[in-house]
Parts: C-alpha cells; structure tokens; sequence
C-alpha cells in the first residue's frame, strides 16, 4: 500500500484519491474484529460467469467479504472473464472506483485470484491469499495407507508428490521454501523425512525407535519440533533443520502436535495433567511448561499459532470435532467456530484451513475466523485431512 | 512487478476522475486502460508439475543408531533388522483397551503372561508391539495414545522378566483398525496391542 501511495503522489491528478485512500485506512483500523461475530463486507459481483466468479466467490467469503445484492453492497465488482479476467472495484459509499484492471498469462483461474488479492488489498490495506499453498495428506480408505498432497489454497490443481503407499501423516512446510517435512512408514516405523519439492531428494529427518512424528518447522526454518517416543513415552523434542542435536522439551505422559510461536520463543502442544487433555506451551530453548486455559472448549489438541502471534486456533472434541480459536495471551476464552479438526493458519492471520466430516471420510475446508464463514475445498478422492498452509 | 506498480495508480487516478465526474451506483464497465498493458499474472514455479519424490533409503540418517545424547531406553531400531514377522504366533493373546485409556486390564493378565513366556521359550526371538486406537481422537492424539500402549505393554512384559531390549513398539494410531466399522462393537476391538514375534533369519 505504501508503494502506491508514494506512485500516487508524483500523479497530480490522483490527489482526490489518495485523500480517499487514507480515509480508507483509518476507516479499517478502527474496525475491531470478533471471532466467529463479524459482519463481513457486503459486495456484489456481476459479469463473471464459471470459473472466474467461482474463484472470486471462494476466495473473498474465506477473506471476510459476502456477496449480497448491488443495493445492499458496499462494494461493486464488475467485469468479465472472457478471454481473460479484467475487472474494476467501486467503492458505492465513497462513490470512487478503486481499482480498474486487466490480467494475463498463466491461467484464468490463477487471474481470477490475483484480481480477488487486488480487490482484498485494495479494500482492507492487507494482502490476499488467492495464490498460496497447501499440503495435506490424502487416504484412499479413509484410514491406513495415503500419499501426500500439494495443491493451490482451494483445493485446486492438486499434485501427489510421495508414491510411497505407506501410511503418511501431518506435512510441515518450511518457511518460504518449497519443502516439506512428513511423517512416513514407508520404512515400517512412523519416521520424520525432508523432501525438496524443487529436486524431489528426500532425506530421514528422525528415525529412532518408537514414534517419530509431527515435525513443525520453526519461523526461521533451522529447528524441527516434533514428537518422539524414545525416552520411553510420547514427549516434544527439537532438533536443526537436518535432524542433529536432538534435545526432549518435554516430560508429560503424552505429548502431541507442537507448533511454534511466530517469535520462535515458544512451542504450544497438546499434553495431559491430572488426566485431562490440555494445551501448553515450553519455551523452545528447553524450561517450565505453562498450561494455557482452555475453559469451555474440552479435550483441546492440534494447537496452531497465528503468523500474527495473537490467535491460537485448535481442535476441542466435545462429543463430535470442533475448531476453536482463542487468543495466544489468554485474555479471553476460546470460541467454538465450526466442526472440524486440523486447523492451519494462512498467511494473513485470519483465514484457518482444516478437515472436516462428509459421511465417514474427511474433506478439506477453509473457514474465515472472524465472520465464520466457510467454503469447501475441490474434493480429492478419498479421504483429506491434515492440511497445513504454506508461509 | 514493476509495470503492475505504474498501471495501478494510472488506473486509479484515471477512474477516480471517472467517479467525480459523475458514476453512480450503476455497476461498471471494464474501465480500458489507454496505452496499458494487461497485469501479467506469473504461473509460480509450484503450479507446473513437481518432481516426483525420490526413493527413501534405510542408510544411516539421524536416529539410525538411536545416537542422540542422553541415550533413550528403548532399543535401538536396526536390532530389529532381519526379523521376520510372525503375527500367528500371539495372535490369541491381543490386549483390549478402555476408550482414551492406555491403563492395561487385570483381565488381560493371562495374555500377557503368554507374550512373556513365549519369548521366554527362545532367547533369539524378539517382540514387536503394536498399539493401535479407535476413531473418537484426533489423529496425532491417537498415534501417541496407540504409542503409549504399546509402552504400557512394554513396561507390564518387563515386570514379568522380558528384557526391554528385545522389544520394539509402533503406533499406526487409527490406521489400522482390526474392524473397520463404526461402532462401539468395533471401537473395542480396535482399542488394542497386537503382538508380533520376530524371529531371526535363517543363516543371519
């Protein structure tokens, strides 16, 4: 926002514009976001047809926009997607177009997203995620054997990348780098791998006995948090980036599902005191677990952190899976979003995707934590979970 | 990068201009951009096809050799190379657990007693332990709780004499259900260990 701001200043004529800008920003800063209890932004869009306003729809609703009809927008987006996606963004309040533009190259789809992180941008001053990646893991029966899944944010454009039929489970990405870390079975025990998605090499992370599971890569991408069972039950270790000097955290009964905190500071897990399932967290240099205090969202486990710092997204299981979110420092108590397990934080800090029911297998959704709305994922044969976004 | 950071303003300033001068709330024409070329969206390096992942070796990775300091007490993994698997054997004797419990039954005595004397029998066979969960956890919940009873049977068949070092645990979690229904009748039978005796290779 910045850049255009100064651009604008050396343009004569857009002074009425910048002045609107500005307005603009002040206008969003004040706006306090609740969880699960914001009104989205009311827009309309006209003039896209199939896949164009497809996209559009999916990626907006997961960023807090509804579509509603031109009377009750506030925001106008029309244009067409044919024989590319080009398009303009006016502000009805404000009478004043925002943005007026065209794309090519690439795909239409892959248009459609860099016009809806135009519009989110020009709108709320943050940037979109219609170009941005998951990994999960994908099971033909639900159960047992898998392979592991890369594909754009909404499902679309999925590619296998392990061909291994073993059991597989929780990728990690790398911060900024197109690598993974999983967990496989493909050498007959739960074992931690780094695969370069650039080269396709491969290389054992953790292989000791017992478990070697959820690897979470830290903000700085040289430490790898995961779960061992080699001192005899299931506690956090952290180890480099390559799988050398491992050190155990923790000491609880049974430890699962570390994530770290964007400052790198701290690693929050799942745990059990006084037999209960709880959440913690441990600084990651080693030291005392704190609890955190999950009141009225029972059986917490699969923590994850905002890039923000300020949110803890998890999964409560009252009776059925749900995904709750609370904030990092405690100040107030989780809300209960939606049912589902898995939560994985996107880039901008508010968008969470995760895995949920359909019958007896698992798809993948993408659920907005502050409006609470939600849109399903592209289906993948079989049974998805475990999906973690790229940062 | 660079041409989207000139259209853009271009654009903007051009229609809010448009806009002062008088568009109402009629939704918009494409405003054409005199003179501008198209943003042009990249095809990022991820969306063309990636490479497949490559064979994984059983060479010496960390934790080949259970090398980390402090040393773990459970045995270290290539003890158990060129095992064979015997899953008949102990078959009979799978333990059964309570939901989200990794506590071993008092009723399950007798099937432990037999692990234990099995291996007892023959001093070259070892003991593979695999702890296994019902549906009702999250997955990773579930591989440490299917780990932790394994554990728990390591730690009961140690009590009755069997040297830990001849045994190696796994947790498929709720990957391997024995029945793969989804009810309480097969939740019970899936909340269990299975006993694997490993014999040595002949000739090894």
């Amino acid at each position: 926002m910045k850049k255009i701001i100064i651009s604008l200043l050396t343009i004569g004529l857009a002074s009425i514009a910048l002045r609107g800008a500005r307005a603009q920003e002040i206008q969003i800063e004040n706006t306090i976001n609740v969880l699960g209890q914001t009104k989205p932004i009311p827009i309309a869009l006209s003039g896209f047809t199939g896949e164009g306003a497809e996209v559009l729809k999916f990626d907006l609703t997961v960023q807090g926009f509804s579509f509603v009809t031109p009377d009750a927008a506030q925001y106008l987006v029309s244009g067409s997607d044919v024989g590319g996606i080009s398009g303009s963004l006016t502000d009805k309040f404000a009478k004043r177009v925002l943005l007026s533009r065209s794309y090519n190259g690439a795909s239409l789809r892959r248009q459609a997203h860099a016009f809806a992180n135009d519009i989110v941008e020009a709108v709320t001053g943050k940037k979109g995620i219609g170009q941005t990646k998951i990994a999960f893991k994908s099971q033909p029966s639900g159960y047992g054997a898998g392979e592991i899944y890369v594909s754009d944010f909404d499902g679309a454009n999925a590619q296998r990348i392990t061909t291994d039929n073993a059991i597989v489970a929780k990728p990690a990405w790398v911060p900024g780098r197109l690598a993974l870390y999983y967990t496989s079975y493909a050498l007959d025990n739960p074992d931690i791998f780094y695969h370069s998605l650039t080269t396709g090499q491969r290389r054992k992370i953790a292989a000791y006995s017992g478990l070697n599971t959820s690897a979470a890569v830290s903000p700085d991408g040289a430490k790898i948090a995961m779960v061992l069972s080699k001192s005899g039950s299931a506690n956090i270790w952290v180890c480099s980036a390559e799988g050398t000097n491992v050190k155990q955290l923790t000491y609880g009964v049974q430890d699962s599902s570390p994530c770290w905190s964007p400052d790198g500071q701290w690693i929050c897990f799942a745990t059990e005191r006084n037999g209960r399932r709880r959440l913690a967290k441990v600084p990651a240099g080693g030291g005392t677990v704190q609890y955190l205090n999950t009141t009225g969202a029972a059986n917490p486990t699969e923590p994850d952190w905002s890039p923000d710092g300020k949110w803890i997204a998890f999964t409560s299981q009252m009776g059925d899976f749900d995904i709750c979110v609370m904030p990092a420092d405690g100040g107030a108590s989780p809300s209960v979003l939606v049912g589902g397990q898995n939560p994985s934080w996107a880039p901008n800090s508010r968008t969470v995707v995760f895995n949920r029911s359909m019958g007896y297998r698992q798809i993948l959704s993408v659920l907005d934590v502050f409006t609470k709305q939600s849109k399903d994922c592209a289906r993948a044969t079989g049974s998805s979970s475990q999906p973690a976004w790229a940062k | 990068m660079k041409m989207n950071q000139i259209v853009f303003p271009l654009a903007l300033a051009l229609a809010a201009t448009l806009a002062t001068t008088g568009c109402k709330h009629t939704p918009m024409k494409v405003t054409p951009i005199p003179g501008s070329q198209p943003a042009p969206v990249s095809d990022n390096n991820n969306s063309s096809t990636l490479p497949p992942g490559q064979p994984i070796n059983n060479d010496n990775g960390p934790g080949a050799n259970n090398n980390a300091p402090g040393g773990g007490p459970t045995a270290s993994p290539d003890m158990f190379d060129n095992m064979i698997k015997d899953p008949a054997a102990l078959a009979a004797n799978t333990i059964h657990f309570a939901f989200d419990s990794a506590a071993i039954k008092k009723s399950e005595d007798a099937n432990l007693s037999a692990v234990a004397s099995a291996l007892a029998g023959n001093a070259n066979d070892k003991l593979l332990i695999e702890g296994n969960c019902d549906e009702r956890g999250t997955e990773e919940y579930n591989r440490a709780l299917g780990e932790r009873r394994a554990l728990a049977a390591r730690e009961a068949l140690a009590k009755q004499g069997v040297s830990p070092d001849r045994i190696r645990t796994i947790s498929y979690g709720k990957d391997k259900p024995a029945d793969p229904g989804h009810d309480e009748s097969a939740w019970s039978k899936n909340r269990r260990d299975d006993f694997i005796l490993l014999h040595p290779k002949p000739g090894v």
